[in-house]
């Protein structure tokens, strides 16, 4: 039988991930077939090895390895640019639990893949300190700030998550006396990599107040209502610090 | 470039290398990159623009998927165009293969039948994505690991029938046909011997690895280029003149000098083929 070409494309890919293919039962017979199958899975898992180091490091190679490999015959990349995979890594590794014992994993997963996010994020103009120079609190008040496309943020209820992933992809061992507590980050892309911090529960409020479009009054409001012991000034330097904000924009 | 001796050998380059490719002042030394690690924000597409500054760059694309049964995506070709735009790369190429299927990116290079169906479809994509880009791309014939059904064309006839429609150039990877050759069965040199010498735009050199247990060669870029692959260049560009020439490693990284130096004996072949009359 002739095949058209879309014909064998369909075939070769329901070969690929072993399913029944009887149309190409002689190509796929052929035990050097197991090259493409053994090269598309491999593309896959190595992709998803380099955007997740931290949860390698946590789990060992073998294990991600299975992992990843799982998880690609299920949910394989739908775009060539590979520092996009992995977007629902973190949720399978919720859902698997069971298997690695390891609460805080999902999270640390979450915290890779914003990384591999703000590193790859288009590049824009940003926010200095020295913007501000000259402006009355009433225009600082009215004005807005927007995070940038290449910034992620997140709070963390249950695990010192930031500190986690920071040690694995640094490859420290945990500290017996670090606190176990509760911990947001930061990360935000800029020309020279991507700048990284913890960041507190009214930092992440307030980057959420921002991206909500509230001007900086009401949302620095919304993040001292959310921890009234920040220190907002603190805050607003380690972000204007890491690139976090568009330039100004006033209502 | 396209054609002619204006680029000796270059290398692929790795961001591990980034600062060593900016600093090296190799005569003729060029770099290639796959453009879809480009098509993003972030420090990649800064460091690629100050070594752009030094030397000539080559975009070699493995994503466009020439060989699939539907056009181009337009978005990838859009995003490509932009890349081409803010680099002006000396060559543009892709595979003469398919790696996306219904919205599924597949991370390979795949075979297909060579028939009356695919020739048509293929120069029209070949077609497209040169009108998308404004200029000519280059071709390069892919590694075989087993035998197929339903070609109507042998594969050099076909590359250039491809190129006769469409006016691409051809990419010939030397050791692309030393795997096949052993692959499949056939003579590599008889195969580099009819291979048309005016349509090649470049050269890829490589080296493989053994899959012992079903008796192949694999093109994995993961070692130095193997002695019957220099041997089967030298021959080539005896024949056909000193061509753009790159070398290809992806896997066992070593470092940026022990790359030159394989990088400079292709450099002297071409000098030397070059000085002939």
């Amino acid at each position: 039988m002739t095949l058209s070409l879309g014909q064998f494309q369909a075939a070769f890919v329901e070969a690929l991930y072993h399913r029944p293919a009887p149309q190409l039962a002689a190509l796929t017979g052929h035990a050097a077939f197991a090259v493409y199958r053994n090269s598309v899975l491999a593309g896959c898992v190595d992709a998803l090895r380099a955007n997740f180091p931290s949860v390698e490091a946590l789990t060992g190679p073998a294990w991600m390895q299975d992992a990843a490999s799982a998880y690609a015959q299920r949910t394989p990349p739908d775009d060539p640019r590979l520092i996009h995979y992995g977007a629902a890594f973190a949720d399978f590794l919720e859902q698997m639990q069971a298997q690695h014992g390891l609460p805080y994993l999902a999270d640390v997963a979450r915290l890779d893949f914003a990384w591999c996010e703000a590193f790859s994020a288009p590049r824009e103009p940003s926010l200095a300190l020295a913007d501000l120079a000259g402006m009355t609190a009433t225009d600082l008040a009215n004005s807005y700030l927007a995070p940038r496309r290449s910034v992620r943020w997140r709070w963390f209820a249950r695990h010192p998550a930031f500190s986690l992933w920071q040690h694995s992809r640094e490859g420290q061992a945990w500290p017996h006396d670090q606190p176990w507590v509760a911990e947001g980050a930061v990360f935000s892309g800029t020309a020279e990599g991507v700048a990284q911090q913890a960041l507190e529960v009214g930092g992440c409020a307030f980057l959420d107040a921002c991206a909500q479009g509230l001007p900086l009054e009401q949302a620095s409001q919304v993040a001292l209502a959310r921890q009234p012991d920040l220190d907002f000034t603190d805050l607003l330097g380690r972000l204007l610090a890491a690139q976090a904000f568009h330039p100004l924009a006033f209502a | 470039m396209n054609g002619t001796y204006s680029a000796g050998a270059g290398l692929g380059l790795k961001a591990e290398h980034y600062a060593d490719a900016w600093t090296c002042r190799a005569s003729g030394l060029w770099f290639e990159v796959h453009p879809e690690n480009y098509m993003l924000g972030g420090p990649r597409m800064a460091w690629l623009q100050r070594i752009a500054e030094h030397h000539p760059l080559s975009l070699h694309g493995v994503a466009l998927s020439l060989a699939a049964d539907i056009a181009p995506d337009e978005m990838h070709l859009h995003r490509l165009r932009a890349l081409i735009d803010q680099l002006q790369p000396a060559l543009v190429s892709e595979h003469l293969a398919w790696s996306s299927w219904r919205g599924q990116y597949l991370p390979d290079l795949l075979p297909f039948p060579r028939s009356n169906e695919a020739l048509v479809r293929i120069s029209d994509n070949v077609q497209r994505t040169q009108d998308a880009l404004g200029r000519s791309i280059s071709l390069e014939n892919p590694s075989h690991y087993l035998p197929m059904e339903g070609h109507d064309w042998d594969e050099i006839d076909f590359l250039a029938e491809l190129a006769r429609r469409t006016g691409c150039g051809l990419l010939l990877d030397v050791n692309n046909v030393h795997v096949s050759a052993h692959n499949l069965g056939f003579d590599a040199a008889a195969y580099l011997a009819r291979f048309p010498a005016q349509a090649i735009s470049e050269i890829h050199l490589a080296g493989h690895s053994n899959d012992a247990q079903a008796s192949l060669l694999i093109d994995s870029h993961d070692a130095t280029i193997a002695a019957p692959v220099w041997a089967l260049y030298q021959q080539l560009i005896t024949r056909i003149g000193p061509r753009p020439t790159l070398i290809e490693r992806d896997g066992n990284l070593p470092a940026f000098s022990e790359l030159l130096a394989e990088r400079d004996t292709a450099q002297a072949l071409l000098d030397s083929a070059g000085a002939r009359p």
